[in-house]
Protein backbone atom coordinates (compact mmCIF):
# COMPACT_ATOMS: atom_id res chain seq x y z
CA UNK A 1 0.00 0.00 0.00
CA UNK A 2 2.99 2.27 1.20
CA UNK A 3 4.84 1.53 -1.92
CA UNK A 4 1.73 1.90 -4.45
CA UNK A 5 1.13 5.28 -2.90
CA UNK A 6 4.75 6.24 -3.53
CA UNK A 7 4.65 5.23 -6.98
CA UNK A 8 1.66 7.59 -7.77
CA UNK A 9 3.62 10.33 -6.33
CA UNK A 10 6.61 9.69 -8.10
CA UNK A 11 4.50 9.43 -11.84
CA UNK A 12 2.58 12.66 -10.78
CA UNK A 13 5.63 14.53 -9.94
CA UNK A 14 7.33 13.36 -12.27
CA UNK A 15 5.20 13.46 -15.08
CA UNK A 16 4.73 17.25 -15.97
CA UNK A 17 8.61 17.80 -15.93
CA UNK A 18 8.56 14.79 -18.88
CA UNK A 19 6.06 16.25 -20.67
CA UNK A 20 8.36 19.61 -20.33
CA UNK A 21 11.30 18.21 -21.32
CA UNK A 22 10.27 16.18 -24.04
CA UNK A 23 8.33 18.91 -25.39
CA UNK A 24 11.15 21.52 -25.33
CA UNK A 25 14.05 18.72 -26.05
CA UNK A 26 13.11 15.54 -27.41
CA UNK A 27 10.53 16.30 -30.27
CA UNK A 28 12.99 19.20 -31.31
CA UNK A 29 15.89 16.74 -32.07
CA UNK A 30 13.99 14.13 -33.52
CA UNK A 31 12.34 16.66 -35.72
CA UNK A 32 15.85 18.31 -36.86
CA UNK A 33 16.87 14.80 -37.53
CA UNK A 34 13.82 14.13 -39.80
CA UNK A 35 13.95 17.52 -41.21
CA UNK A 36 17.58 16.62 -42.61
CA UNK A 37 15.81 14.12 -44.78
CA UNK A 38 13.37 16.11 -46.10
CA UNK A 39 12.89 19.12 -48.47
CA UNK A 40 10.99 21.71 -46.49
CA UNK A 41 10.70 25.50 -47.79
CA UNK A 42 9.03 27.37 -44.92
CA UNK A 43 5.94 28.41 -47.45
CA UNK A 44 5.03 25.13 -49.59
CA UNK A 45 2.86 22.91 -47.39
CA UNK A 46 4.22 19.55 -48.29
CA UNK A 47 7.82 18.48 -47.33
CA UNK A 48 9.02 15.48 -50.02
CA UNK A 49 11.46 12.85 -48.32
CA UNK A 50 14.77 13.45 -50.01
CA UNK A 51 16.98 11.47 -48.56
CA UNK A 52 21.13 12.26 -48.42
CA UNK A 53 20.01 14.82 -51.25
CA UNK A 54 20.72 17.26 -48.50
CA UNK A 55 23.89 15.82 -47.21
CA UNK A 56 25.20 15.87 -50.54
CA UNK A 57 24.47 19.42 -51.31
CA UNK A 58 26.29 20.37 -48.52
CA UNK A 59 29.83 19.38 -49.11
CA UNK A 60 29.51 20.81 -52.67
CA UNK A 61 27.85 24.46 -51.05
CA UNK A 62 31.10 26.77 -51.33
CA UNK A 63 29.67 29.00 -48.46
CA UNK A 64 28.94 25.62 -45.81
CA UNK A 65 32.32 24.42 -46.62
CA UNK A 66 33.64 28.10 -45.71
CA UNK A 67 31.65 28.17 -42.92
CA UNK A 68 32.82 24.52 -41.81
CA UNK A 69 36.54 25.23 -42.13
CA UNK A 70 36.06 29.02 -40.51
CA UNK A 71 34.72 27.12 -38.17
CA UNK A 72 37.19 24.44 -37.52
CA UNK A 73 39.59 27.17 -37.44
CA UNK A 74 38.59 28.91 -34.85
CA UNK A 75 37.50 25.60 -32.67
CA UNK A 76 41.35 24.46 -32.72
CA UNK A 77 42.28 28.11 -32.75
CA UNK A 78 40.84 28.23 -29.09
CA UNK A 79 42.08 25.44 -27.89
CA UNK A 80 45.52 25.75 -28.68
CA UNK A 81 45.32 29.06 -26.80
CA UNK A 82 43.09 28.44 -23.94
CA UNK A 83 44.61 24.87 -22.96
CA UNK A 84 48.32 25.36 -22.36
CA UNK A 85 47.75 29.19 -21.19
CA UNK A 86 45.36 28.46 -18.61
CA UNK A 87 47.13 25.23 -17.06
CA UNK A 88 50.05 27.39 -16.87
CA UNK A 89 47.37 29.66 -15.24
CA UNK A 90 45.89 27.55 -12.56
CA UNK A 91 49.49 26.46 -11.46
CA UNK A 92 51.02 30.18 -11.21
CA UNK A 93 47.23 30.82 -9.11
CA UNK A 94 47.33 27.32 -7.14
CA UNK A 95 50.79 28.20 -6.16
CA UNK A 96 49.69 31.29 -4.60
CA UNK A 97 46.70 30.51 -2.69
CA UNK A 98 48.21 32.26 -0.01
CA UNK A 99 48.49 35.49 -1.32
CA UNK A 100 46.59 38.24 -0.50
CA UNK A 101 46.14 38.89 -4.01
CA UNK A 102 44.71 34.77 -4.60
CA UNK A 103 40.79 36.27 -4.69
CA UNK A 104 41.54 39.09 -7.03
CA UNK A 105 43.36 36.78 -9.63
CA UNK A 106 40.33 33.81 -9.50
CA UNK A 107 37.40 37.22 -9.75
CA UNK A 108 39.49 38.73 -12.61
CA UNK A 109 40.20 35.54 -14.74
CA UNK A 110 36.96 34.49 -14.44
CA UNK A 111 35.52 37.70 -14.76
CA UNK A 112 35.42 37.74 -18.94
CA UNK A 113 33.57 33.99 -18.43
CA UNK A 114 30.51 35.70 -16.61
CA UNK A 115 29.92 38.85 -17.78
CA UNK A 116 27.52 39.46 -20.85
CA UNK A 117 28.90 38.69 -24.11
CA UNK A 118 27.28 41.11 -26.36
CA UNK A 119 28.91 44.15 -24.06
CA UNK A 120 32.38 42.41 -23.74
CA UNK A 121 32.55 41.48 -27.60
CA UNK A 122 31.67 45.68 -28.13
CA UNK A 123 34.67 46.13 -26.14
CA UNK A 124 36.95 44.01 -28.40
CA UNK A 125 35.55 45.26 -31.48
CA UNK A 126 36.58 49.05 -30.62
CA UNK A 127 39.97 47.40 -29.21
CA UNK A 128 40.60 45.79 -32.60
CA UNK A 129 39.26 49.11 -34.50
CA UNK A 130 41.86 49.89 -37.30
CA UNK A 131 41.10 53.69 -36.98
CA UNK A 132 40.35 54.68 -33.36
CA UNK A 133 41.27 51.09 -31.56
CA UNK A 134 44.09 50.77 -29.17
CA UNK A 135 45.54 47.66 -30.29
CA UNK A 136 46.63 49.68 -33.61
CA UNK A 137 48.12 52.72 -31.17
CA UNK A 138 49.72 50.28 -29.05
CA UNK A 139 51.37 48.71 -32.26
CA UNK A 140 52.40 51.76 -33.88
CA UNK A 141 54.02 52.39 -30.28
CA UNK A 142 56.40 49.77 -31.38
CA UNK A 143 56.61 50.33 -34.50
CA UNK A 144 54.51 48.16 -36.51
CA UNK A 145 51.93 49.39 -39.18
CA UNK A 146 48.23 49.55 -38.17
CA UNK A 147 46.51 46.15 -39.26
CA UNK A 148 42.78 46.23 -40.44
CA UNK A 149 42.05 43.10 -37.58
CA UNK A 150 38.28 43.47 -38.56
CA UNK A 151 39.04 43.33 -42.24
CA UNK A 152 41.62 40.90 -42.95
CA UNK A 153 40.40 37.20 -43.58
CA UNK A 154 43.19 36.06 -41.63
CA UNK A 155 43.27 38.30 -38.88
CA UNK A 156 39.24 38.64 -38.52
CA UNK A 157 39.42 34.86 -37.72
CA UNK A 158 42.41 35.52 -35.16
CA UNK A 159 40.58 38.03 -33.96
CA UNK A 160 37.11 36.33 -32.71
CA UNK A 161 40.14 33.60 -31.64
CA UNK A 162 41.24 36.08 -29.18
CA UNK A 163 37.95 37.19 -28.03
CA UNK A 164 36.59 33.39 -27.72
CA UNK A 165 40.02 32.75 -25.60
CA UNK A 166 39.56 35.63 -23.39
CA UNK A 167 35.82 34.03 -22.82
CA UNK A 168 36.96 30.54 -22.24
CA UNK A 169 40.00 30.80 -20.30
CA UNK A 170 38.72 31.55 -16.92
CA UNK A 171 36.18 28.65 -17.02
CA UNK A 172 39.28 26.27 -18.07
CA UNK A 173 41.39 28.31 -15.09
CA UNK A 174 38.81 27.76 -12.71
CA UNK A 175 38.69 23.18 -13.55
CA UNK A 176 42.28 23.01 -13.52
CA UNK A 177 42.27 24.92 -10.13
CA UNK A 178 39.75 22.33 -8.93
CA UNK A 179 42.17 19.22 -10.84
CA UNK A 180 45.38 20.81 -8.71
CA UNK A 181 43.02 20.73 -5.38
CA UNK A 182 42.60 17.42 -5.57
CA UNK A 183 45.95 16.09 -6.29
CA UNK A 184 47.29 13.75 -3.73
CA UNK A 185 49.80 16.11 -2.05
CA UNK A 186 51.92 13.06 -0.88
CA UNK A 187 52.65 13.08 -4.38
CA UNK A 188 54.35 16.27 -5.17
CA UNK A 189 56.05 16.07 -1.43
CA UNK A 190 57.47 13.21 -2.30
CA UNK A 191 58.66 14.61 -6.10
CA UNK A 192 60.12 17.31 -4.36
CA UNK A 193 62.08 15.34 -1.53
CA UNK A 194 63.46 13.06 -4.25
CA UNK A 195 65.14 16.59 -5.65
CA UNK A 196 62.75 17.39 -8.44
CA UNK A 197 62.64 20.92 -9.79
CA UNK A 198 59.61 22.50 -9.91
CA UNK A 199 59.58 22.34 -13.68
CA UNK A 200 60.73 18.60 -13.29
CA UNK A 201 57.32 17.89 -10.64
CA UNK A 202 55.19 19.83 -13.38
CA UNK A 203 55.60 18.14 -16.63
CA UNK A 204 56.38 14.68 -14.80
CA UNK A 205 53.25 14.92 -12.40
CA UNK A 206 50.89 17.56 -12.77
CA UNK A 207 50.65 17.21 -15.99
CA UNK A 208 50.13 13.50 -16.51
CA UNK A 209 47.50 13.50 -13.25
CA UNK A 210 46.00 16.36 -14.27
CA UNK A 211 45.18 14.30 -18.28
CA UNK A 212 41.35 13.59 -17.88
CA UNK A 213 40.75 17.11 -17.21
CA UNK A 214 43.03 18.42 -19.72
CA UNK A 215 40.54 16.13 -22.14
CA UNK A 216 37.49 17.16 -20.47
CA UNK A 217 38.28 20.81 -21.05
CA UNK A 218 39.35 20.09 -24.22
CA UNK A 219 36.31 18.34 -25.27
CA UNK A 220 33.93 21.91 -23.75
CA UNK A 221 35.99 24.15 -25.39
CA UNK A 222 36.39 22.63 -28.67
CA UNK A 223 32.30 21.65 -28.34
CA UNK A 224 31.42 25.64 -27.66
CA UNK A 225 34.17 26.53 -30.95
CA UNK A 226 32.19 24.79 -32.85
CA UNK A 227 28.79 26.64 -31.59
CA UNK A 228 30.68 29.97 -32.08
CA UNK A 229 27.96 32.83 -33.01
CA UNK A 230 27.62 35.43 -30.95
CA UNK A 231 31.28 36.01 -30.99
CA UNK A 232 31.54 36.15 -35.24
CA UNK A 233 28.40 38.55 -35.38
CA UNK A 234 29.67 41.18 -33.12
CA UNK A 235 33.50 41.28 -34.55
CA UNK A 236 32.78 40.07 -37.79
CA UNK A 237 29.59 41.32 -39.29
CA UNK A 238 28.07 44.42 -41.12
CA UNK A 239 26.31 45.02 -37.34
CA UNK A 240 26.74 48.22 -35.44
CA UNK A 241 27.20 50.13 -39.03
CA UNK A 242 30.31 49.72 -38.75
CA UNK A 243 31.45 47.46 -41.62
CA UNK A 244 33.68 44.25 -40.90
CA UNK A 245 34.97 41.40 -43.18
CA UNK A 246 31.75 38.59 -42.94
CA UNK A 247 33.26 35.44 -40.84
CA UNK A 248 31.06 32.72 -41.72
CA UNK A 249 30.37 30.02 -38.92
CA UNK A 250 28.00 26.86 -39.10
CA UNK A 251 25.24 28.30 -36.71
CA UNK A 252 25.54 31.64 -38.74
CA UNK A 253 25.08 29.86 -42.38
CA UNK A 254 22.49 27.43 -40.63
CA UNK A 255 20.02 30.13 -39.72
CA UNK A 256 20.68 32.07 -42.38
CA UNK A 257 19.51 29.15 -45.05
CA UNK A 258 16.78 28.79 -42.39
CA UNK A 259 15.28 32.55 -41.69
CA UNK A 260 16.94 34.10 -45.14
CA UNK A 261 17.06 31.56 -47.59
CA UNK A 262 13.78 29.34 -46.08
CA UNK A 263 15.73 26.28 -46.67
CA UNK A 264 14.71 24.85 -43.38
CA UNK A 265 15.45 20.78 -44.24
CA UNK A 266 18.77 22.30 -45.53
CA UNK A 267 19.60 24.33 -42.82
CA UNK A 268 18.60 20.89 -40.28
CA UNK A 269 21.22 18.89 -42.16
CA UNK A 270 23.79 21.35 -41.16
CA UNK A 271 22.84 21.14 -37.72
CA UNK A 272 22.91 17.21 -38.00
CA UNK A 273 26.27 17.69 -39.43
CA UNK A 274 27.20 20.00 -36.27
CA UNK A 275 25.28 17.22 -34.07
CA UNK A 276 28.11 14.78 -35.76
CA UNK A 277 31.09 16.73 -34.70
CA UNK A 278 29.98 16.98 -31.40
CA UNK A 279 29.13 13.43 -30.70
CA UNK A 280 32.41 12.44 -32.62
CA UNK A 281 33.75 14.65 -29.84
CA UNK A 282 32.24 13.20 -27.32
CA UNK A 283 32.75 9.96 -28.15
CA UNK A 284 36.86 10.19 -28.73
CA UNK A 285 36.86 11.70 -25.19
CA UNK A 286 35.04 8.71 -23.78
CA UNK A 287 37.06 6.25 -25.25
CA UNK A 288 40.65 8.01 -24.16
CA UNK A 289 39.31 8.30 -20.32
CA UNK A 290 38.08 4.08 -20.98
CA UNK A 291 41.63 3.47 -22.35
CA UNK A 292 43.11 5.38 -19.63
CA UNK A 293 40.94 3.50 -16.82
CA UNK A 294 42.00 -0.19 -18.19
CA UNK A 295 45.60 0.80 -18.22
CA UNK B 1 85.68 18.08 15.38
CA UNK B 2 82.90 20.42 17.18
CA UNK B 3 84.31 23.46 14.25
CA UNK B 4 83.41 20.88 11.62
CA UNK B 5 79.94 20.17 12.93
CA UNK B 6 79.35 24.17 13.76
CA UNK B 7 80.66 24.72 9.89
CA UNK B 8 78.00 22.26 8.57
CA UNK B 9 75.35 23.94 10.93
CA UNK B 10 75.47 27.05 9.42
CA UNK B 11 76.26 25.90 5.43
CA UNK B 12 72.90 24.23 6.32
CA UNK B 13 70.89 27.44 7.78
CA UNK B 14 72.61 29.28 4.91
CA UNK B 15 71.62 26.97 2.32
CA UNK B 16 67.91 27.22 3.94
CA UNK B 17 67.97 30.95 4.25
CA UNK B 18 68.87 30.99 0.42
CA UNK B 19 66.25 28.53 -0.27
CA UNK B 20 63.95 30.70 1.28
CA UNK B 21 64.55 33.65 -0.18
CA UNK B 22 64.93 32.27 -3.70
CA UNK B 23 61.38 30.95 -2.99
CA UNK B 24 60.33 34.47 -1.85
CA UNK B 25 61.85 35.90 -4.60
CA UNK B 26 60.02 33.86 -7.21
CA UNK B 27 56.62 33.70 -5.27
CA UNK B 28 57.33 37.85 -5.98
CA UNK B 29 57.72 37.47 -9.35
CA UNK B 30 54.70 35.01 -9.84
CA UNK B 31 52.59 38.05 -8.18
CA UNK B 32 53.76 40.68 -10.14
CA UNK B 33 53.31 38.26 -13.40
CA UNK B 34 49.94 37.42 -12.34
CA UNK B 35 48.49 41.16 -11.02
CA UNK B 36 49.99 42.29 -14.66
CA UNK B 37 47.90 39.10 -16.56
CA UNK B 38 44.82 39.92 -13.75
CA UNK B 39 44.60 43.65 -15.04
CA UNK B 40 44.98 42.77 -18.56
CA UNK B 41 41.90 40.32 -18.56
CA UNK B 42 39.92 43.19 -17.31
CA UNK B 43 41.33 45.91 -19.50
CA UNK B 44 38.71 45.55 -22.09
CA UNK B 45 36.16 46.46 -19.21
CA UNK B 46 37.39 49.17 -17.95
CA UNK B 47 38.22 50.59 -21.35
CA UNK B 48 34.70 50.14 -22.73
CA UNK B 49 33.12 51.79 -19.45
CA UNK B 50 35.76 54.56 -19.70
CA UNK B 51 34.39 54.91 -23.42
CA UNK B 52 31.08 55.47 -21.94
CA UNK B 53 32.00 58.44 -19.73
CA UNK B 54 34.46 59.93 -23.08
CA UNK B 55 32.57 63.04 -25.08
CA UNK B 56 32.01 62.38 -28.90
CA UNK B 57 35.54 64.45 -29.82
CA UNK B 58 37.55 62.18 -27.11
CA UNK B 59 36.28 58.79 -28.81
CA UNK B 60 37.79 60.22 -31.88
CA UNK B 61 41.05 61.07 -30.23
CA UNK B 62 43.94 58.98 -31.42
CA UNK B 63 45.99 57.41 -29.19
CA UNK B 64 43.08 56.79 -27.56
CA UNK B 65 43.06 57.42 -23.99
CA UNK B 66 42.61 55.61 -21.04
CA UNK B 67 41.27 57.62 -18.20
CA UNK B 68 38.17 60.49 -19.88
CA UNK B 69 40.02 63.43 -19.78
CA UNK B 70 36.87 65.57 -19.42
CA UNK B 71 33.99 62.73 -17.76
CA UNK B 72 30.63 63.42 -18.64
CA UNK B 73 27.14 61.95 -17.93
CA UNK B 74 26.04 62.97 -21.99
CA UNK B 75 25.90 59.35 -22.99
CA UNK B 76 24.48 57.86 -20.11
CA UNK B 77 21.47 60.20 -20.30
CA UNK B 78 21.22 59.98 -24.12
CA UNK B 79 21.14 56.12 -24.13
CA UNK B 80 18.52 56.02 -20.95
CA UNK B 81 16.30 58.70 -22.98
CA UNK B 82 16.46 58.14 -26.48
CA UNK B 83 16.51 53.88 -26.48
CA UNK B 84 14.47 51.22 -24.83
CA UNK B 85 17.69 49.85 -22.81
CA UNK B 86 15.47 49.95 -19.93
CA UNK B 87 12.87 48.04 -21.63
CA UNK B 88 15.17 45.51 -22.88
CA UNK B 89 16.64 44.89 -19.77
CA UNK B 90 13.44 44.34 -17.78
CA UNK B 91 12.75 41.92 -20.66
CA UNK B 92 16.24 39.98 -20.05
CA UNK B 93 15.41 40.52 -16.30
CA UNK B 94 12.18 38.57 -16.91
CA UNK B 95 13.36 36.09 -18.88
CA UNK B 96 16.47 35.08 -16.80
CA UNK B 97 14.16 34.87 -13.88
CA UNK B 98 11.42 32.96 -14.77
CA UNK B 99 13.60 30.40 -16.38
CA UNK B 100 15.75 30.19 -12.88
CA UNK B 101 12.13 29.27 -11.39
CA UNK B 102 11.41 26.85 -14.08
CA UNK B 103 14.95 25.09 -14.37
CA UNK B 104 15.56 25.28 -10.49
CA UNK B 105 12.04 23.29 -10.12
CA UNK B 106 11.92 20.62 -12.69
CA UNK B 107 15.56 20.10 -11.61
CA UNK B 108 14.49 19.25 -8.17
CA UNK B 109 11.52 17.54 -8.65
CA UNK B 110 13.23 14.92 -11.78
CA UNK B 111 16.36 15.07 -9.75
CA UNK B 112 14.94 13.87 -6.68
CA UNK B 113 12.12 11.19 -7.67
CA UNK B 114 15.51 10.05 -10.57
CA UNK B 115 17.57 9.79 -7.65
CA UNK B 116 15.70 8.19 -4.88
CA UNK B 117 12.44 6.17 -6.83
CA UNK B 118 12.77 2.52 -8.45
CA UNK B 119 10.61 1.57 -10.78
CA UNK B 120 9.87 0.11 -14.27
CA UNK B 121 11.67 2.68 -16.92
CA UNK B 122 13.30 5.26 -14.84
CA UNK B 123 16.59 4.16 -15.78
CA UNK B 124 15.80 4.58 -19.57
CA UNK B 125 14.24 7.95 -18.40
CA UNK B 126 17.64 8.64 -16.92
CA UNK B 127 19.55 8.06 -19.78
CA UNK B 128 18.01 9.78 -22.31
CA UNK B 129 18.08 12.68 -20.33
CA UNK B 130 22.31 12.27 -19.86
CA UNK B 131 22.55 11.71 -23.23
CA UNK B 132 20.71 14.99 -24.93
CA UNK B 133 22.79 16.78 -22.30
CA UNK B 134 25.40 16.61 -25.12
CA UNK B 135 23.39 18.12 -27.48
CA UNK B 136 24.11 22.01 -28.23
CA UNK B 137 20.95 24.51 -28.21
CA UNK B 138 22.03 25.32 -31.73
CA UNK B 139 21.21 22.03 -33.08
CA UNK B 140 17.37 21.96 -32.35
CA UNK B 141 16.94 25.43 -32.32
CA UNK B 142 15.14 25.97 -35.67
CA UNK B 143 12.58 23.25 -35.42
CA UNK B 144 11.75 24.36 -31.53
CA UNK B 145 11.18 28.22 -33.38
CA UNK B 146 8.15 26.35 -35.53
CA UNK B 147 6.84 25.01 -32.69
CA UNK B 148 7.25 28.31 -30.57
CA UNK B 149 5.63 29.87 -34.09
CA UNK B 150 2.87 27.61 -33.89
CA UNK B 151 1.66 28.43 -30.13
CA UNK B 152 1.80 32.08 -31.62
CA UNK B 153 4.34 32.90 -29.14
CA UNK B 154 6.94 34.22 -31.25
CA UNK B 155 8.21 38.37 -29.69
CA UNK B 156 7.02 37.33 -26.49
CA UNK B 157 8.49 36.15 -22.97
CA UNK B 158 6.75 32.91 -22.99
CA UNK B 159 7.95 32.39 -26.49
CA UNK B 160 11.46 33.10 -25.36
CA UNK B 161 10.91 31.32 -22.35
CA UNK B 162 9.84 27.84 -24.05
CA UNK B 163 13.89 27.53 -24.91
CA UNK B 164 14.72 27.56 -21.46
CA UNK B 165 12.56 25.81 -19.42
CA UNK B 166 14.25 22.54 -18.44
CA UNK B 167 18.54 21.60 -18.13
CA UNK B 168 19.59 18.38 -18.61
CA UNK B 169 22.35 19.22 -16.59
CA UNK B 170 20.44 20.59 -13.97
CA UNK B 171 18.79 17.63 -13.55
CA UNK B 172 21.60 15.15 -13.15
CA UNK B 173 23.35 17.52 -10.96
CA UNK B 174 20.69 17.90 -8.24
CA UNK B 175 20.26 13.76 -9.11
CA UNK B 176 24.09 13.66 -7.77
CA UNK B 177 23.61 15.50 -4.86
CA UNK B 178 20.29 13.57 -3.74
CA UNK B 179 21.91 10.27 -3.86
CA UNK B 180 25.48 11.37 -2.78
CA UNK B 181 23.72 13.77 0.54
CA UNK B 182 20.16 12.31 1.42
CA UNK B 183 20.39 9.33 2.92
CA UNK B 184 17.38 6.84 2.69
CA UNK B 185 17.28 6.26 6.21
CA UNK B 186 16.32 10.07 6.52
CA UNK B 187 13.38 10.03 4.07
CA UNK B 188 12.11 6.39 5.66
CA UNK B 189 12.48 7.98 9.29
CA UNK B 190 9.84 10.98 8.41
CA UNK B 191 7.49 8.27 6.65
CA UNK B 192 7.45 6.22 9.30
CA UNK B 193 6.42 9.48 11.37
CA UNK B 194 3.87 9.86 9.15
CA UNK B 195 4.85 12.31 6.89
CA UNK B 196 3.49 12.58 3.10
CA UNK B 197 5.32 12.21 0.38
CA UNK B 198 4.77 15.94 -0.28
CA UNK B 199 5.47 17.01 2.96
CA UNK B 200 9.39 14.93 3.05
CA UNK B 201 9.90 16.25 -0.20
CA UNK B 202 9.58 19.93 0.91
CA UNK B 203 10.52 19.88 4.31
CA UNK B 204 13.27 16.92 4.33
CA UNK B 205 14.93 17.15 0.57
CA UNK B 206 14.43 20.75 0.00
CA UNK B 207 16.70 22.04 3.14
CA UNK B 208 19.28 19.49 2.03
CA UNK B 209 19.54 20.59 -1.62
CA UNK B 210 19.63 24.70 -0.82
CA UNK B 211 23.44 24.76 -1.58
CA UNK B 212 23.42 22.96 -4.98
CA UNK B 213 19.86 24.87 -6.09
CA UNK B 214 21.09 27.80 -4.89
CA UNK B 215 24.20 27.37 -7.33
CA UNK B 216 22.14 25.98 -10.34
CA UNK B 217 19.92 28.84 -9.93
CA UNK B 218 23.10 30.73 -10.45
CA UNK B 219 24.06 29.02 -13.43
CA UNK B 220 20.48 29.32 -15.07
CA UNK B 221 20.32 32.92 -14.72
CA UNK B 222 23.36 33.65 -16.38
CA UNK B 223 22.57 30.86 -18.77
CA UNK B 224 19.59 33.41 -19.94
CA UNK B 225 21.10 36.59 -19.39
CA UNK B 226 23.76 35.84 -21.76
CA UNK B 227 21.97 33.94 -24.34
CA UNK B 228 21.94 35.26 -27.62
CA UNK B 229 21.08 32.96 -30.84
CA UNK B 230 17.66 32.15 -29.23
CA UNK B 231 16.37 35.63 -28.40
CA UNK B 232 17.88 36.84 -31.81
CA UNK B 233 15.60 34.01 -33.71
CA UNK B 234 12.45 34.35 -31.67
CA UNK B 235 12.24 38.12 -30.64
CA UNK B 236 12.41 40.43 -34.33
CA UNK B 237 10.00 42.93 -32.59
CA UNK B 238 12.31 45.68 -31.05
CA UNK B 239 10.13 45.85 -27.98
CA UNK B 240 10.87 42.43 -27.50
CA UNK B 241 14.35 42.30 -27.88
CA UNK B 242 16.51 40.72 -24.77
CA UNK B 243 19.22 43.33 -23.64
CA UNK B 244 21.96 40.96 -25.74
CA UNK B 245 19.75 41.26 -29.01
CA UNK B 246 19.18 45.11 -28.41
CA UNK B 247 22.74 45.69 -27.75
CA UNK B 248 23.88 43.63 -30.52
CA UNK B 249 21.53 45.04 -33.26
CA UNK B 250 21.60 48.63 -31.59
CA UNK B 251 22.63 50.52 -34.98
CA UNK B 252 19.16 49.76 -36.50
CA UNK B 253 16.91 52.94 -36.17
CA UNK B 254 19.74 54.65 -34.55
CA UNK B 255 23.14 56.17 -35.74
CA UNK B 256 25.95 54.78 -34.61
CA UNK B 257 27.52 56.19 -31.77
CA UNK B 258 30.50 54.60 -29.81
CA UNK B 259 29.43 56.27 -26.71
CA UNK B 260 25.97 55.82 -26.41
CA UNK B 261 26.95 52.18 -27.49
CA UNK B 262 29.80 52.38 -24.42
CA UNK B 263 27.02 54.01 -22.01
CA UNK B 264 24.95 51.17 -22.79
CA UNK B 265 27.23 48.40 -22.48
CA UNK B 266 28.42 50.22 -19.65
CA UNK B 267 24.93 50.51 -17.47
CA UNK B 268 24.32 46.62 -18.74
CA UNK B 269 27.66 45.31 -17.69
CA UNK B 270 27.59 47.00 -14.20
CA UNK B 271 25.05 45.27 -12.03
CA UNK B 272 26.08 42.20 -13.42
CA UNK B 273 29.83 42.29 -12.82
CA UNK B 274 28.96 43.70 -9.21
CA UNK B 275 26.48 40.60 -8.54
CA UNK B 276 29.36 38.33 -9.85
CA UNK B 277 31.48 39.61 -7.37
CA UNK B 278 28.78 39.40 -4.37
CA UNK B 279 27.87 35.96 -4.98
CA UNK B 280 31.23 34.72 -6.31
CA UNK B 281 31.10 31.58 -4.31
CA UNK B 282 27.50 30.32 -6.06
CA UNK B 283 29.29 31.09 -9.13
CA UNK B 284 32.81 29.31 -9.22
CA UNK B 285 30.57 26.28 -7.31
CA UNK B 286 27.71 26.24 -10.21
CA UNK B 287 29.97 26.72 -12.64
CA UNK B 288 32.95 24.02 -11.23
CA UNK B 289 30.03 21.47 -10.84
CA UNK B 290 29.50 21.57 -14.48
CA UNK B 291 32.98 20.18 -14.45
CA UNK B 292 32.21 17.16 -12.72
CA UNK B 293 30.40 15.40 -15.39
CA UNK B 294 31.78 12.39 -15.99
Amino acid sequence: MAHRKRLIFAILALTPALLIYGWVRLVPIFETLRLSLHQWNILSKNKPFVGLDNFHELFSDPLFLEALFNTTVIAFGVLLVTIPLSLFLAVLIYNRTKSSFSGFYETSVFLPHVVSLVPAAMAWKWIFDARLGPLNAALSWLGIAPQAWLFDPVLSIICIIVLCSWQTLGYAVLIYLIGLKNLPSTLLEAARLDGASAVQTFWHITVPMLKPITLYVSVVTLVAGFNVYAQAFILASDSQGAPGRQVRTLVHDMLENSFRNYRVGYAASEAVILLIIVLILTLVQFKILREKNKT
Amino acid sequence: MKQLEKKKFFLNLGAISDYARMSKASDWFIDFFLVLFSLSMVLPLIILISNAFKTPEELLLWPPTLVPENPTLDNIVRVLGETPLLHWIWNSLSFALLSTVSIVTTSAIAGYILGKFRFFGINIIFSVILATAIIPFEVYMIPLYFQVKSLGLLNSLWGLLVGYLVMSFGIFLIRQNVIQYIPDELLEAARIDGAGEFWVFFHVVLPLLRGPLAALGVLAFFQAWTAFAWPLVVSTAKESYTIEVGLALFHTGFTVDLGLLSAASAIVMVPSVTLFVVLRRQFVQGFANTGLKE
